[in-house]
């Protein structure tokens, strides 16, 4: 028997950066917030404390901090033709559980898409004709422009305290930055991270090469910082321990270091952790969201009535959340109709990683998760992509996260498997090799979505969220492309030996790639091929608002934080200026 | 109510709801008007202690040790996977919620030829690896060397049945499997921080140059190129304080 | 909240009110403010209600529960008149309970003015009533006999409202006015002897208390507020931080609930008094060598495990990580505070000027009671600190006095 709560005015589904972001702005407008997070409380002193932080193997290998699959997981499969198996262990993404989200244990990449990202179907359909673009593509322009979203970039940059160096400054480019950036209206509001010695490398072959490298953006502070807040957070130490793990010295911006302090001062927000939100309930119409029902931590049901539901968990749990809520109309691949699961995309990642022999100290230990020198001239449509026969691009990057040895003791190709040559060989080669990585982007198709598995369940008896998933030839040529450039950048750099790492096709769950799990429930102008409107509010239920990377039409070649970041600022004050006042749908056809 | 600070009494409401009204309480923390603290609160790390061994039978305890030794052996660079501790590593991971998969996602139907993009598909837990892995060992030495087990083989036969299990070429049941189960332990084992039972004084970190768990390498990144000289640190300190207490 | 409104009904206050009207709208916004300079929730705050009290008090002789402030008639202060509540603030006499004992800082409340006193009392007659019930003796004899308090009274104690000096200014004389009464800060900072009672002599010469130090608060270089600006302490009690410290543990409470609320001229007044009222503090010790064998092991410790936020230097991250140069908490004879600090951890004040509220985290798990010891007289010895050494013997006695959950 499920037991009913006093109403509050708003409830919100997860407590990452969005959720977070969305309570502190709600809560200070004076509305009655309350947060329902599924996993646990997680503070800097206690979960991150500096005296149990570093733990390779509990954090990194042991993977304590984020969804165990038991909890929940996906089921995966390629093809439509094939049965899709569950992710018994994850390995290709790691979904975050707990307060503060992917953004407790990320790296801090913080990126803006660029200007021709936001138009993109419509710039290639100019530059190259529709018969270029890729066979089954579901590629579709966002219902913004960049220059819509930029004050929204910066405000969400200027809540993280990010660390870079400015390329386009109100139209002007400036030296040491991204020459490709969209115009930006203020400087980062820190400066670019101290570099390191390989990015030294980095930076100065690809200059000599005619390329334009920058440091990249970084939520690993590089000075002490108080965001509009007044939260403060201090310098990052290159400790080595920043992606899959909570950073110990407030140095990495996270809801924890950035936003929950200033959250909780106010009493009418309340966070309810330990707590699954299983179904936002609806009108016997369809048509508007009563609240949402959720199970406490003995599975004992309740429901939390509201005016306004934020749906703002993790990509992926936000498409299972409605589609198991019936908002919206969930896609079908065969007939192409629907639009819960569509437009699901991922990432690209292939590389060169270099081997420069005795006399280097790159010390790979002394890493931060977002430091690197990186470049944009393979990036989305920043080339003449006419004699290569793909749509979308990469940014390459060289960087040291960590120098972890469970994970990271690199052995020149060739090396035996273990043994005494391997050991020697791991011995020689740790401080001397180091990479170029690329991040690309991966374009939306027909064939590549979410829906609901029909034979796996979770332990409540729902069932699991199945992507049907593959990396089609047009990013597989992609990855070829840029796996050459990184290999030709690492050559520069003064690299003995080089081995190259391929995008891995089919694409496979095991080795970790990236959890930048993308789209599902995207926004757009035309209701049939987007979940939501240019607002992120639901086309079919007005108070419902989804969040998070299941917005974005189809992925380009950067981190998606940023991005969400800038869209969930943007959605908020919709909501404030518009929403709270109207209580209607905000895009009328 | 002894001592709870203002703060406290404000803040966190646990268990019983305060803020819930009509009926049993919600069970969830509840938080509201201040960031949750309490002192002496941290997550330390189950420590692993010297000890009988917890999982492996001695002859099974045996044989992870001389498999440990191959995959990583002693020689001038330092101890091999044996004196690194690696096989006690993995004795206290197997009692441990890792050695019954506790953690991933077991139900059926298990799907056994899918292929490998699809990730573990069997239901077999690193314990029963282990177990049945090592038994399918034994028989096979056992079979083919005399009744010896694979401790009491030289080192270069020892070698030759591991390259075997690796590729396949030594038909025991699984064998690949249970090869690359041991193969990915041992490393974890000799890699880990020595807070976990392997890479004993930190061996393994000093075979590569890894500094362990400082949090400070600004000095680092100042002074590129450089060899980094300080002495490793584990979790319970450096070198010399872990012989200390 | 009308703070330049009611700053300037203070300064009036005093002088033309005789008896405040109790129900006046002025005399309880004036009340409200001074229940917070005398951080009056921070014993008799209560889950029932604001002031509702029930909370048990620790004292050294045993427990006492805080009163019911709220205006019930059967469990608060209902049945009270502003004559009854003058009487317990300047006299420690309740008119229900007999003689209050001292946990309730009367020996500072006497110098509360009366008009002060009734505008107090008007902001309590203005809260909710809450009905409860509060066991008020439940200290173990003998001390559970009420009428012993007019021997330690006898010791102890003389009634007698503030006198302003008037060789000093007015806004030394307002900082002495709220140290000296409702601020009752010498209760935690000014040593006590074996009856409880304040060791006048060394009156905010710093104090241990609950397995803290509360430092000395004069304006000695070493252990006190010598190196502090006037700036550098409104900064600290307004928002729990300055450039050199953090406030937290019972002090940290004070900040948030109390001064951090106060007006900017108030806490003026009071850095003002405190920094012109002289200093006195311990002599300063040599400081001990580097190449000590405990200096070393502290050196390697430090690098290991306090540097990613105290930096190499100790001069930590301003406003965020305190500095642990130059640091009078560190330099207090009595290490305690450092001690616990890093066996505990310990959450810095969170208020609206600063509300990152970081905290330090527990480090009793993974440091023995040698390595706290050389770690700690390593801080009180470099950087241009000197203090005594820390012996592995003291923080065993402060480990097993804190180091369980909740304390």
């Amino acid at each position: 028997m499920t037991r009913r709560l006093p109403k509050k005015d708003v409830v919100i589904v997860g407590l990452g950066w969005t959720g977070s972001i969305m309570a502190l702005e709600l809560a200070k407008a004076g509305l009655d917030v309350v947060a329902i997070e599924r996993g646990p409380w997680r503070d800097t002193a206690t979960d991150f404390n500096i005296t149990t932080a570093p733990d390779e193997l509990r954090y990194a290998i042991r993977q304590e901090m984020f969804l165990r699959p038991k909890q929940e997981t996906l089921t995966m499969r390629n093809r439509l033709d094939q049965t899709a198996l569950p992710i018994r262990k994850f390995g290709s993404f790691l979904p975050p559980n707990g307060v503060g989200g992917g953004g407790m244990h990320w790296n801090g990449q913080t990126w803006r898409f660029l200007p021709d990202d936001f138009r993109i179907r419509t710039h290639l359909t100019e530059r190259y004709g529709e018969a270029f673009l890729p066979e089954n593509n579901f590629i579709q322009d966002w219902p913004m422009s960049y220059d819509e979203l930029e004050p929204y970039y910066d405000r969400f940059e200027k809540t993280l305290g990010i660390s870079g160096q400015a390329g386009n400054l109100k139209g002007q480019i400036q030296p040491g930055g991204n020459p490709f950036e969209g115009v930006r209206s203020d400087h980062y509001p820190t400066p670019p991270m101290q570099q390191g010695y390989s990015q030294s490398l980095f930076t100065k072959a690809a200059t000599d090469m005619g390329l334009h490298p920058f440091p990249r953006p970084s939520a690993n502070l590089s000075q002490a910082y108080t965001n509009p807040y007044g939260v403060r957070m201090a310098p990052c130490t290159y400790c080595g321990f920043c992606e899959w793990f909570g950073c110990a010295n407030y140095s990495k911006s996270s809801p924890q270091t950035c936003v929950l302090p200033a959250l909780m001062r106010h009493s009418n927000f309340e966070a309810r952790t330990d707590s699954e939100v299983t179904k936002v309930n609806l009108s016997r119409d369809g048509k508007r969201a009563t609240g949402v029902t959720f199970v406490d931590s003995e599975q004992v049901e309740w429901e939390q009535p509201a005016d306004l539901v934020l749906i703002c968990a993790f990509a992926f749990f936000n498409v299972r959340l409605m589609l198991m809520s019936g908002i919206g109309k969930p896609y079908d691949p065969n007939t192409a109709e629907g639009v819960v699961g569509r437009n699901y995309a991922y990432q690209v990642g292939a590389g060169a990683v270099g081997h420069f022999g005795p006399g280097y100290n790159f010390n790979p230990f002394a890493g931060a998760g977002s430091l690197g020198a990186a470049l944009d001239d393979f990036n989305s449509d920043n080339f003449d992509h006419g004699p290569h026969g793909f749509v979308g691009g990469a940014s390459l990057t060289n960087a040291y996260t960590n120098g972890r040895p469970i994970s990271y003791h690199p052995v020149p190709p060739g090396t035996p498997g273990w043994g005494a040559q391997w050991k020697r060989a791991v011995h020689e080669t740790y401080n001397s090799t180091t990479n170029v990585g690329a991040q690309g982007s991966v374009m939306a198709y027909r064939d590549a979505y979410l829906d609901l598995d029909p034979t796996y369940k979770d332990p409540l008896g729902r069932p699991l969220m199945r992507m049907t998933f593959d990396y089609h030839p047009n990013e597989q040529k992609m990855a070829k492309f840029m796996m050459e450039r990184s290999g030709e950048i690492i050559r520069r750099m003064g690299a003995k030996q080089v081995s190259t790492n391929a995008l891995r096709v089919p694409y496979t769950v095991v080795p970790y790639q990236t959890t930048h799990n993308t789209g599902g429930a995207v926004i757009g102008n035309d209701p049939t091929t987007s979940a939501l409107n240019r607002y992120g509010q639901s086309w079919d239920v007005p108070n419902v608002f989804v969040t998070g990377a299941s917005s974005f039409p189809q992925n380009a070649g950067y981190n998606p934080t940023g991005t969400v970041g800038a869209l969930c600022y943007w959605t908020l004050d919709a909501i404030k200026n518009q929403f709270l006042k109207s209580d209607a749908p905000l895009v009328q056809l | 109510m002894i001592n709870i600070t203002r703060r406290q009494l404000l803040a966190t409401t646990a268990v019983i709801g305060a803020t819930v009204m009509a009926g049993a309480p919600v069970r969830a923390r509840i938080m509201s008007g201040a960031l949750p603290w309490s002192p002496n609160q941290v997550y330390p790390p189950p420590i692993v202690t010297p000890g009988p061994w917890q999982f492996f039978t001695a002859d099974e305890a045996a044989v992870v040790e001389a498999i440990a030794d191959r995959i990583i052996p002693a020689d001038d660079l330092g101890p091999g996977g044996k004196d690194a501790g690696c096989a006690i590593f993995i004795d206290r991971q197997l009692i441990g919620p890792y050695g019954t998969s506790e953690w991933l996602y077991m139900e059926p139907p298990f799907v056994l030829d899918a292929a490998a993009n699809f990730g573990i598909q069997s239901p077999i837990t690193p314990t029963r690896r282990y177990r049945d892995g090592l038994a399918a060992l034994a028989a096979y030495t056992k079979q083919n060397f005399a009744g010896r087990l694979f401790h009491q083989l030289d080192a270069a036969d020892q070698d030759r049945v591991l390259t075997g299990l690796e590729k396949g070429d030594v038909k025991i049941p699984e064998g690949k499997a249970f090869f690359n189960q041991v193969q990915a332990n041992v490393v974890e084992g000799y890699f880990a921080d020595p807070v976990y039972g392997g890479n004993k004084d930190m061996c393994g970190w000093k075979l590569v140059g890894f500094p362990g768990v400082r949090y400070d390498y600004r000095d680092v990144i100042a002074n590129p190129n450089k060899p980094y000289t300080l002495p490793p640190v584990s979790l319970m300190g450096r070198a010399s304080k872990e012989a200390a207490r | 909240m009308r703070r330049l409104g009611l700053a300037a009904l203070l300064l009036l206050g005093t002088a033309t009110l005789a008896r405040a009207d109790l129900d006046s709208y002025v005399a309880v916004e004036q009340g409200r403010y001074l229940a917070v300079a005398g951080d009056c929730a921070a014993c008799h705050a209560s889950p029932k209600g604001p002031f509702a009290g029930g909370r048990a008090i620790e004292t050294p002789f045993g427990n006492i529960n805080a009163a019911n402030l709220t205006p019930d008639r059967d469990t608060g202060l209902g049945r009270w008149s502003a004559e009854d509540f003058w009487h317990a603030l300047h006299d420690g006499h309740s008119v229900t309970d007999g003689h209050l004992y001292p946990a309730f800082p009367y020996n500072y409340y006497t110098r509360v003015t009366r008009t002060d006193s009734d505008a107090l009392f008007a902001f309590l007659r203005s809260v909710e009533p809450v009905r409860n019930p509060v066991d008020r003796n439940t200290l173990p004899w003998p001390f559970s006999m009420r009428v012993s308090m007019l021997g330690w009274n006898a010791l102890e104690f003389t009634p007698g409202v503030f006198q302003p000096d008037p060789q000093r200014s007015t806004e030394f004389n307002r900082g002495a006015y709220l140290v000296e009464g409702l601020g009752h800060c010498g209760a935690c900072h000014t040593p006590m002897n074996a009856i409880g009672g304040p060791k006048q002599a060394q009156y905010l010469q710093g104090n241990s208390i609950q397995n803290w130090i509360a430092p000395n608060l004069t304006n000695d270089a070493q252990a006190g507020l010598g190196t502090w600006s006037v700036d550098d302490i409104v900064q600290y009690l307004q928002t729990g931080r300055n450039l050199h410290a953090a406030a937290a543990g019972p002090m940290g409470e004070v900040v948030e609930i109390s001064t951090s609320k106060m007006t900017v001229p108030d806490l003026r007044a009071i850095a003002t008094y405190l920094k012109e009222r002289g200093a006195a503090g311990p002599a300063v010790p040599a400081p001990l060598p580097a190449t000590d064998a405990h200096m070393d092991a502290g050196a390697a410790l430090y690098t290991d495990n306090c540097s990613a936020c105290h930096a190499r230097d100790g001069k930590g991250v301003a406003d965020l990580f305190p500095a642990l140069a130059g640091a009078p908490s560190v330099r207090q004879d009595d290490p305690t505070t450092t001690i616990r600090v890093i066996i505990t951890g310990a959450q810095v004040a969170a208020t609206a000027g600063a509300p990152t509220s970081p905290a330090m985290p527990s480090f009793g798990w993974h440091l023995s009671d040698a390595q706290i010891a050389d770690v700690v007289t390593y801080l009180r010895n470099t950087w241009g600190n000197a203090a005594p050494a820390v012996a592995a013997t003291q923080v065993s006695s402060v480990r097993s006095a804190v180091a369980v959950p909740g304390k």
